[in-house]
């Protein structure tokens, strides 16, 4: 697992796609995080009494720990994972074998969309970091 | 796995304390998280199972002040020491830059820490990783149990069995108390950002 060094440009160029591809279509936050669970970066106007560190360490474990799952149903890994909640509910995605994509999102978003968008925009970030 | 964020000039180091049941992990980060000032530190994450072993991990994020103008900012993790979690802990290992192995000297723990550092090892080829690569300092905790008649291993006997190979800096410690904890903490920082530091900053990134 290689150490991961941003630069100001790629930085940049991925939180104007987030605010582009989700905020702007409703959703209330979105963080970018490392396998390790660090925070690459974070958007959404709802950010200031989130607690992103602990977010993080856990979504990057809760994917550690659902892969498990995968391989017992024969899975490499779940490239997604969606936890419901009464009123907000949280979306991940795995960009590559890096990075995670959590998304916070509430009832005015409908899934469908937000599935839509998070697609696109792990294709976008994706080129952003130079993978393949 | 460091994170080094050029636009904010900030580093991110991962730090995990490894070692047996109960050899007093999430103590050493108790002790830190109350001994540290609020604005140097942030929340304490802890996911514990009923009484007082860690299920998942715990995690204190620590702010270290500013190095070469980078603000230098540590995540402590421990792992859950008992046997049967090894996928946790390999789950928390993944992308480690420093590690603390806390050893016990109690004398009835004797094979568990050795148990503990093989698994370390196993853990680590698994994230192709090895000892002789990441920043390990020991510590070895409940110092304070010698002097009483509880029986405990000797420094000696500790050494023998775990840093024959490591060779590696040792401290003494009564997590409990506090004694030792910041000096362990200190010197595995210190280890960590240099190593961090010399694969990335002072190669002309």
């Amino acid at each position: 697992m290689a150490d991961l060094v941003l630069t100001t440009s790629v930085l940049e160029e991925t939180k104007t796609q987030i605010e582009n591809t989700l905020i702007k279509a409703g959703v209330n936050t979105v963080l970018l995080i490392d396998e390790a669970g660090n925070v690459v970066t974070v958007c959404g106007d709802k950010t200031c009494n989130l607690d992103t560190t602990s977010l993080a360490a856990l979504a990057a474990a809760n994917f550690g720990a659902t892969s498990q799952i995968a391989k017992l149903i024969g899975e490499d890994d779940f490239l997604l994972l969606f936890h419901k909640g009464k009123k907000d509910s949280i979306h991940f995605a795995r960009i590559n074998t890096d990075l995670i994509l959590v998304t916070i999102f509430g009832d005015n978003v409908s899934l469908g969309l937000l599935r839509l968008r998070v697609a696109q925009l792990v294709k976008t970030i994706e080129k952003a970091f130079g993978h393949k | 796995m460091a994170l080094i964020n050029l636009s904010k000039r900030e580093i991110h180091c991962k730090i995990v304390y490894y070692g047996p049941g109960r050899c007093g992990k999430t103590t050493n980060l108790l002790y830190i998280y109350n001994a540290m000032n609020s604005r140097a530190r942030s929340k304490m994450l802890t996911i514990e199972t009923k009484g007082d072993r860690t299920l998942f991990f715990d995690l204190l994020p620590l702010n270290l002040g500013k190095i070469n103008g980078f603000d230098v900012r540590i995540q402590l993790y421990t792992v859950p020491g008992q046997t049967t979690y090894k996928a946790t802990r390999k789950l928390v290992l993944k992308g480690v830059d420093g590690l603390v192995f806390v050893a016990d000297y109690l004398k009835v723990r004797h094979e568990k820490n050795i148990e503990s550092l093989q698994d370390l090892h196993r853990n680590l080829l698994e994230h192709n990783l090895t000892l002789e690569e990441i920043p390990i300092i020991l510590q070895f905790n409940k110092y304070d149990l010698v002097s009483t008649p509880i029986p405990t291993l000797t420094k000696e006997e500790l050494e023998t069995n775990l840093n024959r190979e490591l060779k590696t800096k040792i401290f003494e410690a009564a997590a409990t108390k506090g004694t030792g904890v910041f000096e362990t903490l200190k010197e595995i920082s210190k280890r960590t950002i240099h190593y961090v530091a010399t694969k990335h900053l002072l190669t002309g990134h």
